[in-house]
């Protein structure tokens, strides 16, 4: 069987894995590292969302064998050492951005990914353009979007932190 | 129970979530989250016709392949003396005639009867060794002729799905009185006619179904982790019905649970398979749905053909209601399949109105489709649908403005307790407060400058009104057992105080989503006046909690939450008799406010935790009069429905060149009794209102004629996204619900209950100068192009939708 070796949250793992197994799997059932989720099997849910390099991936879209010496984050990686939350975790709770949190891992994943690459900040549109990808069933998304913004304006510096939801 | 607020984390606070921290972080445990030791894993092999007669299951091939362990068939479950899935309820028809329940075989026996029907399992060392094996078994089918609409089964001579379900009829029920509906219309100025089908929805949570099977041999016992909604009914549905197993050897773990909507409330055939199996190979099974596999086998919603007349005087007061529903069972009843068009919906047909006179008629059809049970607002959506498209329609024919005709049907806030011709009895609520909020929040006066400004823009913009109610709390016990339930519906709390005063609360609910861990914990913390990090909320384990009916039907905090409240009353009242002794007074002087226990009048008084601590070190203590320790029970089983209800405007903008509609604004006002958590309730109706929003314009289910569903993935069934659903403005206007100790009503399906009329009837306004009195959900692009450019002469476009 191949062997992949890869960094996932600083830490350098090699596994075995069969050709066909996806880098989702190599997340949940190697690692144990179950917070990111599997939520369909077309690559549209976007529960699956990691950052692999410089780019949000859907994991369940990869392949293990592609990910072989890449750098990933999962949403386990996010908060610091000391357990200091992301911004956008932080976000997400302040603004009720979840409910039953399955979609959660990987809406903050995308979300993350989103903020990094308009440096500029979003416009509500822009933000929920970007959401196209992640499918959330339980929010209606109107939570997300102002959590999302709110944690740009903190990641962007534009705020020195959050400012207390209504 | 007097009820306080507290500023900060008590009753009336947006406290933040307590379960934020493990699901932000990667650490909720959701089923297919847990692993347990030496597990193995099922693959359900699944029927790739609608109807067909199995002629044989060659298997030898796939129990030969690596990893295998075992492949079972319906042979071997019935060999094995399982029972089939068994219904929840009961329906009785017209004339006394019980419905047709036709066995529901945990895998397929001799046919199958929808595409998804399993067929067959099997179990293996690896997830992927069991797919692989599947592929290897060799079904002999001779396909049958599909019944995929109701209008199939329903034509003469067609083939039976089931032989002892004749003509596919489930049951022909009513409700209300023909004899004066028909009096009513005799005398009516005007009668409107409506006819629509209510789209069938795939709720589809976010996390898929999953289920782990474990069985300890020592023991004889067994645990099942499972995705459900009330893993007490699932111990008593499949321990006593399907397994045989008693309640002390059957334990079922509902941990995280990612979404539900309705869809894991049933007991499914995949949980039966993992329990079942792990016992036969003593090792834990585990089996997780895929998506795909999760649109042919979890119970689908709503799919409800109606014609209604309405009967109206000179001024448009309602006179009279007549309806006639086909409703869809899909091949096999679910758990609450059949209450769902009937007792569910049709006996919310008054709605806010008045109408005297109603009848009801419900004929529940079996077709070659995945069960369909309920979803979301079960059987409300359908009836409010149903009523605010009816009131629009009825507006236009009479030439009255559409808020004007609901004004003068309105139930009025000095009616109540207002008694319906179809059953109900309202205990309050004031449609007035609600729509003139919305109105305003919606800013309805300036609609028609709007309208202009986007006529200018080349768009048609258009505006829908709702006002509606729905019944949920469920429920009373008795009323249900009348009506064909065969379980109760109360649910129950154990309050269990530690001696250093903090509390764990056992609730019979569960929490999918809904942030039970904050919203109980803030109200226990309030009215046993500890802080609110000194208490815990426990749910979703068999083997913790002593019972319960789980969360469906908005139920959790009007039944739950008072539940607690007796429970609590229990411990407080067992504390003033601690309290007296301690304090040397009589029982009858101690008052409990503020977590102090307190002889009236003065200031000599014991903390609630100086009070625990002498329950469970009871050296000063009454132990002749009362026993030690500080815990209790208690059930709750209500009184009535709760009615929740209120007002949804909703304006689109229709791009004429593309058929799109776009949800613009979207107003909600609605009236769910006291709110515990404002920030919780609010995401709740935002939630719901996307469901119906969803439900409006892009969501359906499609079957083509052979049976097999063509909306079957994420890339064929429209889900809603971030893009579809607007910035919402959500508002509470309260009245008590006068029968519960909290007054709360229920906010978890007022948002898809509400919202689908409130869109439609905006597509109809922005519509309004191509002559359509009507479109049918969903308002896709395709449906509102062909409109537009039908009316200019155009062809339509050859894609089929």
């Amino acid at each position: 069987m191949p062997q992949v070796t890869l960094t996932v949250n600083g830490k350098s793992h090699t596994v075995e894995v069969e050709a066909r197994t996806l880098l989702v799997e190599v997340l949940r059932e190697k690692l144990r590292l179950t917070g990111t989720h599997v939520g369909c099997d077309t690559s549209q849910c976007g529960a699956c969302v990691v950052q692999m390099g410089e780019d949000s991936v859907k994991s369940c879209t990869i392949l293990a064998v592609q990910a072989d010496g890449a750098q990933v984050t999962t949403i386990e990686g996010l908060a610091a050492a000391d357990g200091t939350l992301h911004p956008m975790q932080e976000a997400f709770r302040e603004y009720h951005a979840l409910q039953c949190g399955f979609c959660t891992p990987g809406m903050v994943m995308s979300a993350i990914d989103l903020v990094k690459k308009h440096p500029q900040g979003l416009s509500e549109q822009e933000i929920r353009e970007g959401l196209e990808g992640n499918i959330c069933r339980c929010t209606g998304y109107h939570n997300i979007v102002k959590a999302i913004a709110a944690a740009a304006d903190v990641m962007q510096g534009r705020t020195p932190e959050l400012a207390r939801a209504g | 129970m007097n009820v306080t607020t507290h500023p900060s984390e008590g009753i009336g606070a947006s406290v933040r979530r307590r379960e934020d921290l493990r699901f932000l972080s990667g650490r909720g445990q959701y089923t297919d989250d847990l692993n347990r030791p030496g597990q193995l894993h099922a693959w359900i092999l699944r029927s790739p016709y609608a109807h067909a007669r199995i002629d044989g299951i060659d298997t030898a091939a796939a129990a030969a392949m690596p990893g295998v362990q075992a492949v079972y068939t319906a042979a071997d479950i019935e060999a094995a003396g399982l029972g089939g899935i068994p219904c929840g309820w009961q329906v009785t028809g017209k004339g006394g005639q019980v419905m047709a329940e036709p066995m529901h075989p945990v895998l397929a026996s001799g046919k199958v009867r929808h595409v998804g029907d399993p067929v067959a399992v099997v179990v293996a060392e690896t997830r992927n060794q069991a797919r692989d094996a599947a592929e290897a078994i060799a079904v002999s089918y001779t396909p049958l002729p599909a019944l995929s609409t109701m209008a199939a089964a329903l034509a003469p001579g067609a083939p039976l799905l089931h032989d002892d379900a004749p003509g596919n009829v489930c049951f022909d029920w009513e409700i209300g009185d023909a004899a004066a509906t028909d009096a009513a219309f005799a005398t009516a100025h005007k009668v409107v006619r409506f006819e629509t089908t209510n789209n069938r929805l795939v709720p589809n949570a976010m996390e898929p179904r999953a289920a782990i099977g474990d069985y300890d041999p020592h023991s004889g016992e067994h645990t099942l982790y499972t995705t459900s909604q009330n893993p007490h009914v699932i111990r008593l549905l499949m321990g006593a019905f399907v397994l045989k197993v008693p309640e002390h050897r059957l334990r079922v773990v509902a941990p995280d649970v990612g979404g539900g909507f309705g869809s894991k409330i049933y007991h499914y055939a995949e949980e039966a398979i993992v329990t079942w199996s792990a016992a036969q190979l003593k090792r834990p099974v585990k089996w997780t749905c895929e998506r795909s596999e999760a649109f042919l086998s979890d119970a689908h919603g709503r799919d409800h053909v109606t014609t209604a007349e309405l009967a109206l005087d000179r001024e448009g007061k309602f006179l009279g209601l007549r309806v006639s529903t086909l409703a869809n069972m899909g091949a096999y009843l679910s758990t609450f399949a059949p209450a769902v068009p009937t007792y569910l919906s049709a006996t919310l047909l008054a709605g806010v109105y008045t109408t005297p006179a109603i009848h009801g008629q419900v004929k529940a059809v079996f077709t070659s489709t995945v069960p369909v049970d309920a979803y979301r607002g079960a059987g409300r959506p359908e009836t409010t649908y149903l009523l605010e498209r009816l009131v629009d329609v009825a507006a236009r024919e009479m030439g009255m403005d559409r808020i004007e005709i609901r004004r003068k049907n309105f139930i009025r806030p000095d009616q109540f307790p207002y008694q319906t011709p179809v059953a109900l009895q309202y205990d309050s609520g004031d449609y007035e407060a609600t729509l003139r909020e919305a109105l305003r929040g919606a800013d309805y006066a300036g609609f028609e400058a709007r309208r202009a400004e986007a006529k200018a823009r080349g768009r048609l913009r258009g505006i829908g009104v709702s006002t509606y109610l729905e019944a949920c709390g469920i429920a009373p016990s008795k009323l249900v057992g009348q009506l064909g339930a065969r379980a109760g519906l109360y649910e129950v709390a154990n309050i269990r105080v530690h001696p250093t005063g903090s509390v764990s609360v056992f609730t019979g609910t569960h929490s999918h989503g809904q942030g039970h861990e904050t919203t109980f914990a803030q109200l226990v913390s309030e009215q046993l006046g500890v802080p609110l990090s000194q208490v815990e909320i426990v749910h979703g384990d068999t083997g913790k909690i002593p019972f319960g009916m789980g969360t469906y039907g908005s139920r959790s905090l009007a039944v739950g939450g008072s539940a607690m409240v007796k429970a609590m009353d229990k411990i407080i009242a067992k504390g003033r008799k601690i309290a007296a002794h301690l304090l040397e007074a009589s029982v009858e002087d101690i008052e409990f406010s503020n977590g102090q226990f307190r002889v009236a009048g003065t200031d000599r008084a014991k903390a609630f935790a100086e009070i625990s601590m002498a329950a469970y070190v009871p050296h000063n203590y009454p132990i002749e009069e009362i026993e030690p320790g500080l815990e209790e029970t208690a059930f709750y089983d209500p009184k009535n429905f709760t009615y929740p209800g209120g007002c949804h405007i909703c304006e689109v903008e229709i791009d004429p060149e593309t058929g799109e509609v776009a949800v613009v604004a979207f107003t909600a006002c609605d009236d769910v009794g006291r709110v515990i958590n404002p920030m919780i309730v609010e995401g709740q109706i935002q939630g719901g209102l996307a469901q119906g929003i969803g439900q409006a314009l892009i969501e359906n289910t499609v079957y083509d004629a052979e049976g097999q569903l063509l909306s079957a993935s994420f890339n064929d069934y429209a889900m809603p996204r971030a893009t579809q659903i607007p910035s919402f403005g959500v508002s509470t206007s309260t009245t008590l619900c006068t029968h519960n100790p909290l007054g709360v009503k229920g906010c978890g399906e007022v948002g898809a209950i509400g919202s689908p009329p409130a869109v439609i009837n905006a597509v109809v306004d922005a519509l309004r100068d191509y002559g359509v009195t009507h479109v049918e959900m969903p308002a896709t692009p395709l449906k509102i192009w062909s409109i537009i450019h039908a009316k200019d002469g155009a062809a339509l476009p050859a894609a089929a939708e």
